[in-house]
């Protein structure tokens, strides 16, 4: 519940308390605002008397009366819009010449009353003004949002592809000058950690790659029957030479059937993703389970390791783009930060559900559940 | 005194870079000890005052290299320090330390993009060490 404050400057005793009676007891809701808007007035007599508590209270809602004995309402306008206040302004008003209103809209209201007005004339242009000042509060939210995520973007692209690039010049220019001796042999390190931040740069190209292939549908004539098992295995023989190279073994078990409806490039995505983040994070030694299960027409993927674990507090944030956990057991890991949040957008689009359970050290377990058709 | 009696401290998150910075700086003759996170740096410092300290930016968290000023400021106001950055153009969050204002927040000496010469970072702290 939410509370709109509503001023009205007017002469007229009568529509100041009519008002303030119809207002006290209004509320707006629509099915697509999260809270009601309800009505707390306060009046002025005079423009004079309306300024000061504009500058005081300042309301959300102004219902400006035109003729006032002093200063009249565009006079009271144009205060508004000198000082910059945010208020949506209705002008209540008997005789709205043409000349009025187009020097009142000039000067920012957003509506006009009628005057003598119905109850129901009065609802229904707050419950306009209401509407609009919703809309721009979700809009400036989106706005501000949209501008962090782009923050975000940027500042990842920056420090993931410069740091790279920046490894490889200092590395390169070493070589050049022979600042560790004359024989290749004395780059042996170099080279190998510049080769290393090329395929850290290649797989953040490849994650972003995914990124904006992801789209808010799903492409209903790429849907087909598809054998998960299949998806599975061939995400296997991908991630295979990453996970002899880190002594990880792989294991697939299907418990029963494994068809489901989908697009397999979107599968795919899901398999890779949760397998490679398996084998990367897992210890030398160790395993990767994966389990394909269905019961009645839900399909269950679980994606178990014996890696390093993600702790309570880190799990809630894992999902969110480009965001890594960055600590001791993560730091000579390389990632875009793109994966988890990839996949999840994926599992949505198929009304799907994906949770993580781990215990550092031990292992972590992704279990992703989808409807089969 | 000469370069080999000053000891330098680098924090940097990305292996590559501290180890080449850390090669520069010791074949420019300076003593040096390497920090790979905020966590290690905020310990070394606890107990050690360094000649002078770069510190990377973005590590543990995308501000590290600014907490890190403001700590080792006020454990040893009088160690200069270098913050080095690979971000700053892109993302439209630059700054440069030639305004007072920024000088009040951002508690650094020198403000440095990643990637310079050796020679560059070189003749930097030469002149915060006024060698």
């Amino acid at each position: 519940m939410a509370v709109l404050k509503v001023l009205v400057i007017d002469d007229e005793p009568g529509i100041r308390s009519g008002v303030s009676r119809i207002l006290g007891t209004f509320h707006v809701s629509y099915p697509f605002m999260d809270e009601d808007f309800t009505f707390e007035v306060a009046a002025a007599a005079s423009g004079e008397e309306g300024i000061e508590m504009i500058a005081d209270d300042k309301p959300d809602i102004l219902l400006l009366d035109n003729k006032l004995p002093g200063m009249q309402g565009v006079d009271v306008l144009e205060k508004i819009r000198e000082k910059k206040y945010n208020i949506a302004v209705a002008m209540i008003t008997s005789y709205a010449s043409l000349d009025v209103a187009i020097r009142a809209t000039r000067d920012g209201a957003t509506d006009f009353i009628p005057k003598p007005f119905t109850p129901q004339e009065l609802k229904s242009s707050i419950e306009n003004i209401t509407k609009q000042l919703y809309l721009k509060k979700v809009t400036n939210k989106l706005n501000e949002e949209g501008k962090k995520i782009r923050y975000q973007f940027l500042s990842v692209l920056s420090h993931e592809l410069k740091a790279p690039l920046n490894a490889l010049e200092g590395y390169l220019r070493m070589m050049k000058e022979k600042q560790a001796g004359d024989r290749i042999e004395d780059y042996a390190n170099h080279i190998d950690r510049s080769l290393q931040r090329i395929q850290g740069m290649r797989n953040l190209i490849m994650d972003l790659l995914d990124f904006t292939k992801i789209r808010l549908e799903k492409k209903e004539d790429k849907i087909q029957k598809i054998d998960l098992a299949r998806v599975a295995e061939g995400a296997i023989v991908t991630v295979q030479p990453y996970a002899i190279q880190m002594d990880v073994s792989v294991n697939l078990e299907v418990r029963n059937d494994s068809v489901i409806m989908a697009d397999p490039e979107d599968m795919d995505i899901i398999f890779n993703n949760l397998i490679s983040n398996a084998v990367k994070y897992n210890r030398s030694g160790g395993r990767v389970n994966i389990t394909i299960e269905s019961t009645g027409n839900e399909i269950i993927l679980e994606f178990a390791d014996t890696g390093i674990g993600i702790s309570e507090n880190e799990k809630d944030d894992i999902f969110r783009e480009f965001m890594r956990v960055k600590n001791e057991r993560t730091k000579n890991i390389s990632g875009s930060g793109l994966g988890l949040s990839i996949v999840k957008k994926v599992v949505e689009l198929y009304h799907g559900e994906i949770k993580v359970e781990s215990t550092p050290d031990v292992g972590t377990i992704f279990r992703v559940k989808m409807p089969k058709n | 005194m000469k370069k080999s009696d000053y000891t330098i401290l680098v924090a940097d998150d990305d292996p590559d870079y501290l180890f080449q910075t850390i090669f520069n700086l010791e074949k420019a003759g300076y003593k040096t000890v390497r920090a790979e996170s905020q966590a290690e740096a905020e310990l070394i410092i606890s107990g050690f005052r360094p000649d002078l300290a770069i510190f990377d930016l973005m590590m543990e968290s995308d501000d590290s290299g600014f907490i890190l000023c403001y700590r080792i400021k006020k454990l040893y106001p009088d160690v200069p320090v270098i913050l080095a950055t690979g971000v700053s153009r892109e993302t439209g969050m630059s700054f440069s330390l030639d305004s007072e204002k920024e000088k009040s927040w951002i508690r650094a000496d020198r403000y440095l993009e990643k990637g310079i010469r050796a020679d560059q970072l070189d003749q930097e702290i030469m002149k915060l060490l006024k060698l």
